[in-house]
């Protein structure tokens, strides 16, 4: 049996700040940002559906914004700063979306979900009182096969309104 | 028999239940598993990682038919970092979902049958170096003819894609007669002959399939995989790789959706398997989505001709249905889906005289199987718009003429299905009002239009897969000290809220909350065997199980705290964590003190409990397929508009009233129907699984026109209408709590409805999907040269028939079997399921 090369490949090299801390990483250098999340980086939250761009489920924000970590090679973000599914919520309590999202049926089988999380988060940090129409806007790359978004859409308002009381004054 | 023409009122079953203390059932819940899916920590087949885990590519053939001349993989074996190259050699026997269907091979010995076939399978360090290596595989083919329809296997007897079958390329023939049709027609003031064509479609989980196998470290096999059948997984594992199902475990992770497309065992998790015993290393395999697109299993494509008698007031008096399917590659389900194109036509409009036929050929695509409705959902849409038509031809409002001849609940129909409880004339009455259908239907502007279809869908297959006298569910609950319950049950969580179904009804049995039940699901090792999450079967199977091993459990806890408090057992009350005395409700103990006094008592505790359906009165030859503990219902209404120059269509809103016995969890049924009303509408507008040659320079292979998620189209947050739900709530004797499914029937009715408001909103008939505004576009333009206004299907083909089984139905003495059939003896047939 010939030897493999693996560690030998990972020969790229970035830091950035994954969910708040600064992480150094090496990859081979072919990987995309979703590859190194989950292979190198072991934070499996992030899905795929088609590594091409198509279906949004592993959206993650990349300075904020959100990007499709399969169209991403990854040393494309050396000093970057990404937040994934696992970044989303803060001191041991979930983010008011993803509250929502579980007590309102809005992932049923899951599998959809981070991504679409993460690109509502980016909504309502931009605009924190986006109209029905906005969101379907905003949601429209992220496929979902379960719920036929009805759910989703709830639990965004939801969210919406539970983040509206937090930065009320005296909140 | 029930007379149609009479509209009795919904009976209303009285279950025996308390409902003024039910705190689980009912109440809108965030379910079990939620926290862990909006965390991301849901760990699905792909988000596994093994030390020094191996990664496997399957090298799949670019032929749609061809013998295997001979293959060639050293220069593969000698690529660095290569471990293992398997061949059809490695794996030879066959296997397949159904006994009857045992036609596939992990890895194609010497014939591929469709482009993605697997030939040879690469293990490798990494999952680049084993792509790489596909490249230098040599494998030499013979190219054969191949058959692209089931017209075309009709007339393409040889070469065969298969050697079993009923003759050349036709896989299933199905002639059943329950009565004299012909009969019926002579009694019939209108007879109306249509011809239907339903397109295939794919499931499109959004999650694609993934499995990592390992030796474990006793030497056993160890899979995870993203399957909704790891019973049926675990079957084929040891039928494939010879070992005693024993020395086999199959955990089923959470699917990432699964709509029917993950039941089958598939070849890349016998591969996996194989090469992690060969290997003793983790071995995992993760689908690109265009080998999901190839592994298919989807709807099957259903030509369909439909003649129906019926009377001046809209009483059917004989059906004859006809289907032509085309199966694909393999047999799959399809032996099921074959009956299921013509099982349930009978159960929600009477139907005195009914004569199935059906025909299922192999073509040189990738395999179909079942998906949500399965085979169910071709013939309803021709089924509801043929109602439309004959509606409109009687004078009768579609809603009324349905009312008139809605099935009564608890009959047996024609073809000897049991019903339960039948909600279905309520659904109508509910949605005619949350729609204003009377105040829209024909009444609206010209290209606007609103369209009705009805719906029913089995609350589980009544027989299981492989023949077998043993329970369809089991749940095993542990009791400990520390006031833990835990559940064991093979159920296969998919999405669908199973995991959810299982702790609500143990909670409310119990009197504790959701969250303080713990769950093991979907592991052949830890929990005893559920047949799997398919055909709508778990809320019913599984949780009828889960209720007897609580209510089981109950009855130790009361024994015990009764004794301890000297309170008669039946004045003892569960709820709130607390066992406590219903006269005197202060007087009681915690949860936790009732189950330390229960072990005190009797030992460690844990109950069983064990689900399977009534034997069913269809004793027929393909009898097995329909029968089911009792059937939702469904009715929608849909609203259009069709530009009448371009056929572009929009969908402004739904409404839709859904018979589900009763809701265990209302958020999660709310969220089953709209899920189903986004699938169905996918399916009605634009979803397709459409192949196209190649040119013949370039080898004229059958490939999949878009094996992409950006060209197959599905419906995206844009295009969702506003859809409007009614839960139904007639609780069923059969189901825990009165529940029946809501999983797949809300589907059927909405490609029907949208092709009937199409027709309401520009007068013209599209009688296929998918329903696009090019068709609309040449059905008005046969409109306006004054043909028949219509695009769709103009001709069954003819088809050798065998034989019909002549079937009396009840109301002509029939006790279920047929009277010309020649019975095989129950020696034979356990002799037949012992070879499969």
């Amino acid at each position: 049996m010939a030897t493999a090369p693996a560690e030998s490949q990972k020969t790229a090299r970035i830091k950035i700040t994954l969910n708040g801390e600064e992480t150094d990483v090496s990859f081979a250098p072919y990987k995309t940002l979703l590859e190194v999340l989950r292979e190198d980086l072991g934070h499996t939250g992030t899905k795929h559906g088609c590594e091409l761009g198509e279906c949004g489920a592993c959206a993650v924000l990349l300075d904020g914004k959100p990007v499709l970590s399969c169209l991403l090679l990854a040393w494309e973000c050396d000093g970057c700063s990404i937040t994934t599914i696992e970044g989303l919520g803060s001191n041991g309590r979930l983010h008011p979306l993803q509250s929502a999202f579980a007590n309102l049926g809005a992932a049923q089988c899951g599998y959809c979900t981070p991504g679409i999380l993460l690109t509502a988060k980016a909504l309502l940090d931009e605009n924190p009182h986006p109209s029905r129409d906005q969101i379907r806007e905003a949601l429209s790359g992220n496929l979902c096969r379960c719920t036929g978004y009805l759910q989703i859409f709830e639990a965004v308002e939801a969210a919406m309104v539970q983040i509206a009381e937090w930065k009320k004054p005296g909140a | 028999m029930p007379n149609p023409t009479e509209s009795p009122a919904v009976e209303v079953v009285e279950l025996q239940l308390e409902t003024d203390r039910l705190r689980v059932i009912g109440v809108p819940r965030r379910r079990v598993d939620a926290r862990a899916k909006v965390t991301g920590q849901t760990r699905y087949a792909d988000d596994i990682f093994l030390p020094r885990m191996a990664y496997c590519k399957l090298l799949r053939s670019p032929h749609p038919h061809a013998r295997i001349q001979k293959i060639d993989s050293s220069r593969a074996l000698a690529h660095p970092g290569v471990y293992l190259v398997l061949t059809g050699k490695d794996l030879p026997i066959e296997y397949g979902i159904i006994p009857v269907s045992q036609d596939e091979q992990a890895l194609c010995l010497d014939h591929v049958r469709h482009v993605g076939d697997p030939v040879a399978a690469v293990v490798a360090r990494e999952e680049l170096t084993a792509l790489e290596a596909l490249d230098l595989i040599d494998v030499e083919y013979e190219i054969l003819t191949t058959v692209s329809d089931p017209e075309e296997a009709l007339a393409t007897p040889e070469p065969r894609i298969h050697d079993y079958g009923e003759e050349g390329n036709i896989h299933k023939r199905v002639n059943l007669e329950f009565g004299n049709v012909d009969e019926g027609f002579a009694e019939a003031d209108e007879i109306f002959e249509d011809f239907f064509f339903y397109q295939g479609n794919t499931h499109l989980p959004i999650e694609q399939h993934a499995s990592v196998a390992i030796k474990d470290p006793e030497g056993k096999l160890t899979i995870w995989s993203s399957t909704q059948t790891p019973h049926y997984l675990h079957r084929a594992l040891a039928k494939v790789l010879e070992m005693s199902p024993a020395h086999i475990r199959v955990i089923a992770t959470p699917n990432g959706g699964g709509f029917g497309g993950k039941s089958d065992p598939f070849n890349h998790e016998i591969v996996v398997a194989k090469a992690a015993l060969m290997l003793d290393r983790p071995v995992k395999i993760g689908l690109t989505r265009e080998e999901v697109f190839y592994c298919h299993r989807g709807r099957h494509p259903v030509l369909m001709r439909f003649k129906t008698g019926v009377k001046k007031d809209g009483t059917i008096t004989g059906m004859h249905l006809q289907t032509l399917i085309d199966g694909g590659a393999y047999g799959s389900y399809g032996v099921a889906s074959t009956f299921y194109t013509g099982a349930l036509q009978t159960t929600s409009y009477h139907v005195p005289r009914y004569h199935f036929q059906a025909c299922r050929a192999f073509t040189n695509k990738p395999p179909c199987g079942p998906k949500r409705g399965h085979g169910t959902v071709q013939p309803r849409f021709g089924q509801e718009i043929q109602l439309d038509k004959i509606a409109e031809k009687l004078k009768l409002d579609p809603a009324e003429l349905r009312l008139r001849i809605a099935e009564a609940p608890n009959a047996v129909t024609a073809n000897f299905l049991e019903l339960g409880t039948v909600g279905l004339r309520e659904c109508i009455r509910r949605v005619v009002k949350i729609s204003s259908w009377n105040e829209k239907f024909r009444k609206l502007p010209e290209g606007r239009g609103v369209g009705l279809a009805c719906s029913a869908y089995l609350t589980g297959a009544g027989l299981p897969i492989y023949w077998n006298a043993m329970p369809h569910s089991g749940v095993q609950l542990k009791l400990d000290r520390g006031g833990g319950i835990t559940i064991f049950c093979g159920a296969t969580e998919i999405g669908q809220g199973s995991d959810d179904v299982l702790a609500a009804i143990v909670a409310e049995v119990l009197g504790v909350t959701t969250f303080d039940i713990r769950i093991y699901t979907g592991d052949t090792d830890l929990g005893p065997v559920d047949l799997g999450s398919y055909s709508s079967r778990v809320t019913l199977m599984a949780g009828n199980a889960a209720m007897q091993a609580a209510e089981r459990a109950k009855a130790m806890l009361t024994e015990a705290v009764g004794a301890r408090l000297d309170v008669p057992k039946e004045r003892l009350r569960f709820a709130d964590q607390r066992v406590f005395d219903s006269a005197a409700p202060e007087k009681g103990v915690t949860f936790h003190e009732a189950v330390c006094l229960a072990e005190a008592r009797f030992g460690t505790v844990g109950t069983v409990g064990s689900y399977t359906p009534p034997r069913s009165p269809a004793q027929f030859k393909g009898g097995g397929v329909g029968p089911s503990p009792t059937y939702s219902y469904s009715a929608a209404v849909v609203e259009v508009t069709v530009n009448p120059v371009t056929g572009w269509i929009n969908v402004p809103k739904i409404w839709i009233a859904h018979d589900i016995g009763r809701a265990l969890n209302p958020a999660l049924a709310r969220g089953q129907v709209e899920g189903s009303v986004y699938m169905g509408l996918g399916e009605a507008l634009m979803e397709e699984q459409e192949f196209r040659r190649l040119p013949k320079r370039l080898s004229h292979a059958l490939v999949h026109k878009f094996p992409s998620i950006l060209e197959y189209k599905s419906p995206t947050s844009l295009d969702m209408p506003e859809i409007v739900v009614e839960l139904v709530e007639e609780p069923d004797p059969h189901g825990p709590f009165g529940a029946k499914e809501v999983g797949q029937g809300p589907l059927l009715p909405i490609m029907p409805a949208v092709a009937n408001a199409v027709y309401d909103a520009v007068g013209v008939r599209v009688d296929e999907v998918p329903i696009t505004p090019e068709k609309i576009v040449k059905a008005l333009a046969e409109k306006k040269a004054g043909r028949a206004p219509r695009f769709g299907p103009t001709y069954f083909p003819d088809v050798d028939w065998p034989e019909p089984l002549r079937v009396p139905p009840p109301w002509e003495g029939g006790d279920g079997r047929a009277v010309n059939e020649v019975r095989r003896s129950s020696s034979q047939r356990k002799e037949k399921v012992l070879r499969t």
